[in-house]
């Protein structure tokens, strides 16, 4: 006997004990793809013939096939299965999980499975036992149907269950291996004409072929219909014709839609009401042979409810499908990809309110619909509604696949007046994905994650830094809807040995040398602090685009989402003046964008850091200049006795000038802010522009194209000071190094060094996005005014980067890869989750120093 | 670190037996945490001046041993190398351990005897006003100059530093000058490089045992010596034979201290504002009337912070359901610990959940509940993310009733240590007036469909309102 079982199945062995059904199983499944009761009343009671543990063993079982069926992986279940009541359990998993439940029952004579117990010692019940199963099974057999089973198979001899053979069949919805190209069109309606102009602008040829018509395309592609094909429109049987010959002749898929299973039952006698347009398909098809008419009939019966294609890709049903029901096949799934599900009130219209599957959705496959006319086709947690209304005066749209792109032809009448009108559903919000971004879901960024960015590998999030990073975002981030990057950290050069130095440009360029990369772009660090800017054209651009409203036209924040600007004023005023200059720059015609996202560091460092400064940095040079200068004196007196202090006050001379240095050292970062004249601005990524993300260009590029930008006059723009070095140019290293010494000498930071490409383009081990190298001055604000000292220095020399290194790179691949998702659009938490676990990595504990 | 000891009474050199080093000689000590010098820049029979040089390694401090400390000498960047603190204790107790002690071999004649001291330290932690230094030190006996050190003079708009240099000029022995220092030196700095323990007990009342029970400030020395350990402290007053109730030692938390002193956590200590007690319990109060009145069986705390109100509403039995919500770990932390949900008997502790949670993120885990409290949690919000928590609360989670308490900014003047324009928390990103409270409360209810009341909390006055205003928000039948 040949059993064939659709690929995702719960299948339920039922017979008595002794049958052969674990023997049966063991031959045609994958061990972990069966469930024994057996081996599960041993899991709860080291004993699997212990009677007493069966609720327990049945539990587990029960909850184990609901984790695979979840996961689409076909389950056998191995228990005697033989009273309906074992049996309705298993039939309700089936069910919830929209798959369907098999039975194959092992219907041996009582004799057979006497004489198996007999030979098996674990087996001394008596054999009553056998007798009740078997009666129990027989009772029951016939009510397997009714009971939910839609595949019974059974066996009755030894030698039927020896050549049983078992044929998995995928599911008529699998599509999967194909991947189009496709253009998908949404609700026809009957309305032919559009459809025969839509098809002109993809390019398909339409021909008359018979009494039928045909279609195919020079390129391959293949249509799919979304379903509603009938109905309301003018000429119902063309739009039949054209769809039933492009599915017939392979070159299109249809799925069925609502009204086009009303008119199979209306055309079948069945008692229906002709109303929503079903009397106009009826009243046209008329006019048909009643050959057409159940060709119509067979056609529109036969179609399948929905279909996954191109690797899982690309969902395709009539009112869309959330998640758990794709690719499944149920009586469940079949409703809701033709009618939705509702929320059982309806609206104002007496229309049936739906429950917005999509704004829940979450799913890996982008689901394109129809069913609910829209006024346009909009993405929207990857899904997509292509009903734009063509029957109702609206249009008619197709998507190209994998392309992505829309394609609509106006409708040339109104042929139906709708219900209801066709407005935004959430009209205040620019964008159907805005609407719904306008709350994040804790389910999204709590816990344990794993982030996929495009570069590098995978990123864990540990639920702790989740936690840390969940009370920053709350308390003290800005909107999220403007946090589009987060920048990452950066690791220093490696340790110096050089004498008195910590840092020095040497190992920063070794350590690109050695990764393989030929030019770096050393660009000078300014200190002050990490600002990142996003500005628009103006306030309507930044509601377009961000969708926030009463903000102004962007925002400036810091590294961890804050914004930079308690005062409302001088933000607005700083990115005013920005605006302008990108204006004066033509930036905005340049890149075709009205909005920019700039990686920037914000002058002075005191403007940021004030409380820092009076709390720590103040206060430490203040106490050392208080008391290194009299204990020298002291010293100094005690020597004039003629004790031997000669060395000691060596030391407190140094020590003394030391305490200068530092406080020397912080006082370059600070002046005073009277007003936005004295800020300063200096950006050195162009991050982002409309539909680009400016990785692909060099750091030479950015640092070009933002030197551009300060050109135009504007004292608040800064530009950074930078050198391209070829790292196998020993004299460009040297000049680089001289200059780095004259830089950091007159108290400069230090410098940043970058690879050339933003993203380098080498195997192995992931190369840091940047390395920094602070001056010997600077570094006292770090490691304390004295850290030069060699007894100091010494010991700071031991320092562990890979911990900061890991996280840099890990941020880097974060940050980049949030940018890209907004420029293509993606919904809000797709965004933010990859700027949340920036934050969440940022709370990892790294030396600060570094 | 530099302490300086003169003695001006002929013949001066005298101070050199009483410390146990000699003064034409240049002495070396080592410490756990650093090295001290002793040497005298002066010494003839009219002066004679002893310099305690304590060098404390800025290394070690960070990379030494446990790294339990924390905080404080977590900093490379740190005062404790340069500033009088606990380290320089230490370092008295270790090299002037006989004149601490009041141990003299050579001349015990001398123990006893007070001597014209001075005192000079060119830095010494003293935050605030510069009273405190002179509340310290002049009741025992001491002509205190205490002069401010500036935090920078390029940057005069940044104030003054948190150190004096101080010069203390006494009449006293040389054993009483040290244990004075000894024990005030870290009371002024306000922090201890290592962990306060029994033993610490022991050293304040040997060190203080001579002057400490009749010094008017007896209970802030023992309070911040013993690093706000409350029962430390009272121990140590009842040993004193001072203590006189409980509430002699107020916990920390009234009197605006914040326990743990590091660089990173020095602020300027917010006063508490509002009367505590009254005005916290008649929120609690009103909120417990307005649960009793709506029947809620399921409750969540938005903000529950450190537990205080889940604490009341866990003895109501009526309420079966009730989740704690806050965002700050911390807190929920010490809300278990104060909630002692270990301890709890299992009927009692299944009916409470603590849970982190972020109020501008919607959250499956508070829906359907029959009321939501969000008491004092609005104004701790920037305004521009206010209307996440609206949708978040009023269209997701949608509980039939909630209730807002809120300041009423009105009030603010009535408080008198609260200076003009000044918000009551620093947290606090807005505080609003009535009518601004009840148009935000109408509209939401209005967009939400819910109905709203909106009802004072503490004593009102007549212009101004009261100091706390609540809004009830209840669901309306859809």
């Amino acid at each position: 006997m040949k059993i064939t079982l659709p690929e995702l199945s719960l299948v339920v062995l039922i017979g008595p004990s002794g049958s052969g059904k674990s023997t049966f199983a063991r031959k045609h499944f994958l061990a972990t793809e069966i469930l024994s009761s057996d081996y599960c009343r041993g899991l709860v009671a080291d004993d699997e013939n212990d009677q007493a543990a069966t609720g327990d063993a049945f539990d587990i079982l029960h909850y184990i096939a609901g984790k695979r069926l979840k996961a689409g992986r076909l389950t056998v279940v191995d228990a005697t299965n033989v009273r309906p009541e074992d049996r309705k359990p298993l039939v309700a998993l089936a069910r919830e999980y929209h798959c369907l439940p098999v039975a194959i029952v092992l219907d041996m004579q009582e004799q057979v499975c006497h004489e198996r117990n007999a030979n098996r010692p674990d087996r001394s019940f008596g054999p009553h036992v056998v007798r009740n199963q078997a009666a129990s099974l027989n009772r029951s057999f016939r009510g397997l149907q009714r009971e939910g089973f839609r595949h019974i198979f059974r066996l009755r001899t030894p030698e039927e269950v020896e050549t049983a053979e078992i044929e998995r069949q995928p599911l008529w919805n699998n599509r999967k291996s194909e991947a189009g190209p496709f253009d998908l069109i949404g609700d026809v309606h009957g309305c032919y004409d559009e459809l025969l102009q839509l098809l002109e602008r993809l390019n398909y040829e339409v021909r008359p072929n018979g009494a039928g018509i045909a279609v195919s395309h020079p390129e391959g592609r293949k249509l799919v219909f979304t379903g509603d094909l009938v109905d309301r429109g003018p000429k119902v049987p063309d739009v039949l014709r054209l769809a039933m010959g492009a599915v017939h002749s392979g070159s299109g898929y249809c799925v069925p839609g609502n009204h086009d299973l009303k008119l199979v039952k209306a055309l079948r006698g069945r008692q229906v009401q002709k109303t929503h347009g079903l009397a106009e398909s009826l009243a046209q098809l008329e006019a048909e042979t009643p050959e057409y008419r159940e060709q119509v009939a067979q056609f529109l019966d036969g179609l399948v409810s929905h279909y996954v294609f191109d690797g899982g890709k690309l969902v395709v049903a009539h009112a869309g499908l959330p998640e758990a029901m794709q690719g499944r096949g149920s009586g469940k799934v079949r409703e809701f990809a033709l009618y939705g599900e509702t929320t059982g009130e309806t609206d104002e219209y007496g229309l049936p309110i739906r429950y917005n599957w999509a704004a829940d959705y979450r799913g890996r496959a982008a689901v394109v619909y129809g069913h609910t006319p829209v006024p346009r086709a909009e993405w929207f947690n990857n899904t997509l509604c292509l009903d734009t209304g063509c029957v109702f005066g609206g249009e008619l749209t197709a998507l190209r696949w994998p392309e992505k792109e829309l394609v609509s032809v106006p409708a040339l009448a109104t042929y139906y007046q709708p219900v209801r009108p066709l407005v935004p559903v959430m009209p205040e919000a620019p964008s159907l994905q805005q609407a719904a971004d306008d709350v994040l879901d804790y389910a999204d960024v709590s816990g344990k994650r794993i982030l996929h960015p495009r570069i590098g590998h995978s990123v864990t999030i540990r639920p702790e830094n989740a936690a840390a990073a969940l009370e920053v975002m709350t308390r003290f981030a800005a909107d999220p809807r403007w946090l589009a990057y987060l920048p990452p950290t950066m690791s220093p050069s490696e340790t110096s040995e050089m004498d008195g130095f910590l840092e020095h440009p040497r190992e920063a360029l070794a350590y690109y040398r050695n990764t393989g990369i030929a030019t770096v772009v050393c660009e000078e660090k300014h200190m002050g602090s990490r600002a990142v800017v996003v500005i628009a054209r103006d306030e309507a651009a930044a509601l377009r685009r961000f969708g926030i409203a009463g903000e102004g036209r962007g925002v400036v924040y810091t590294r961890t989402g804050r914004r930079f600007f308690n005062d409302a004023d001088t933000e607005r005023a700083l990115l005013d003046r920005l605006a302008d200059a990108i204006g004066a720059a033509g930036f905005w015609e340049e890149f075709q964008t009205d909005w920019f996202l700039l990686d920037c560091e914000l002058m002075p460092w005191s403007l940021k850091a004030k409380d820092l400064l009076i709390r720590q940095y103040g206060a430490v040079g203040a106490a050392s200049r208080a008391m290194l200068r009299p204990a020298h004196d002291r010293i100094a007196a005690a020597q004039a006795r003629g004790l031997e202090v000669a060395e000691l006050r060596d030391t407190y001379a140094e020590r003394a000038r030391d305490a200068q240095r530092f406080t020397d050292a912080y006082r370059r970062y600070c002046w005073n802010v009277a007003s936005l004249d004295d800020i300063r601005l200096a950006p050195f990524h162009l991050l982002a522009t409309e539909g680009k993300v400016h990785t692909d260009r060099s750091h030479l590029w950015h640092m070009e194209t933002l030197h551009r930008l300060a050109q135009h006059g504007d004292p608040l723009l800064l530009a950074t000071p930078y050198r391209a070095v070829d790292l196998n140019d020993p004299a460009a290293c040297a000049s680089l190094e001289d200059w780095w010494l004259g830089l950091t000498e007159e108290g400069g930071e230090g410098i940043v060094v970058k690879p050339m490409d933003f993203i380098p383009k080498l195997t192995g081990k992931p190369v840091q996005p940047a390395v920094k190298c602070r001056g010997r001055e600077y570094l006292r604000i770090i490691y304390g005014p004295e850290y030069t000292h060699p007894a100091h220095l010494t010991r700071l020399r031991k320092r562990g980067l890979s911990g900061k290194r890991g996280l840099a790179v890990r941020e880097f691949a974060l940050g980049l890869e949030a940018l890209e998702r907004f420029v293509a659009q993606e919904p809000l938490r797709r965004v933010h989750e990859c700027v949340f676990g920036v934050l969440a990595l940022e709370s990892e504990p790294v030396d600060p120093r570094l | 670190m530099l302490l300086t000891l003169t003695n001006t009474r002929t013949p001066a050199t005298d101070l050199g037996f009483l410390l146990h080093k000699h003064p034409d000689r240049v002495q070396k000590f080592s410490l756990s945490f650093g090295e001290a010098h002793v040497f005298y820049p002066e010494a003839n029979p009219d002066c004679c001046t002893a310099c305690l040089l304590v060098d404390v390694d800025p290394v070690g401090l960070v990379r030494g041993k446990s790294q339990a400390n924390g905080g404080l000498l977590d900093q490379y960047v740190n005062d404790r190398p340069y500033a009088a603190s606990s380290f320089l204790s230490v370092a008295i107790g270790e090299v002037y351990s006989s004149a601490l002690q009041g141990r003299c071999n050579h001349r015990p004649d001398l123990v006893d005897q007070p001597l014209p001291l001075q005192v000079q330290l060119p830095a010494v932690p003293a935050r605030g006003e510069t009273g405190l230094v002179h509340a310290l030190f002049e009741p025992l006996g001491y002509d205190v100059e205490a002069t401010r050190l500036p935090l920078d003079e390029r940057f005069p708009e940044w104030g003054d530093s948190p150190y004096v240099a101080l010069t203390l000029n006494a009449s006293a022995t040389i054993k009483d000058v040290l244990s004075h220092l000894y024990v005030l030196l870290p009371v002024l700095d306000n922090a201890k490089h290592y962990w306060v323990g029994q033993d610490e007990l022991e050293k304040l009342l040997r060190h203080g045992a001579s002057w400490l029970a009749t010094h008017p400030e007896k209970e802030f020395i023992a309070r911040r010596y013993l690093r706000h350990q409350r029962s430390l402290a009272r121990e140590a007053l009842e040993r004193l034979d001072v203590a006189e109730d409980d509430d002699a030692i107020e916990p920390a938390s009234d009197t605006g201290e914040t326990a743990p002193n590091d660089m990173a956590s020095i602020t300027p200590e917010e006063a508490v504002v509002e009367a505590p007690i009254s005005l916290n319990e008649s929120r609690i109060r009103a909120v417990l009337a307005v649960l009793d009145a709506v029947e809620a069986k399921s409750v969540v705390d938005l903000g529950c912070g450190e537990g205080k109100l889940l604490y009341r509403l866990l003895k109501e039995s009526r309420i079966s359901r009730l989740v704690g919500l806050d965002v700050s770990i911390r807190a929920l932390e010490i809300a278990a610990a104060r909630l002692n949900l270990d301890q709890l008997p299992p009927r009692v502790r299944e009916r409470i959940t603590l849970l982190q949670g972020g109020l501008t993120y919607r959250d499956a885990r508070i829906e359907d509940f029959d009321a939501a409290l969000a008491i004092e949690v609005i104004e701790h919000l920037d305004l521009g993310r206010l209307a996440a928590f609206e949708k978040v609360l009023f269209r997701c989670a949608r509980p039939r009733v909630v209730v807002v308490t809120t300041p009423n900014v009105e009030y603010n003047v009535r408080y008198e240590t609260l200076p003009a324009g000044r918000l009551r928390h620093t947290d606090h990103r807005f505080e609003w007036t009535r009518t601004e409270f009840r148009d935000w409360g109408r509209r939401v209810a209005e967009q939400h469909g819910y109905a709203v009341r909106f009802e004072p909390i503490g004593e009102a006055d007549p212009e101004l309102g009261a100091p706390t205003q609540m809004a009830v928000f209840e669901r309306e039948a859809a």
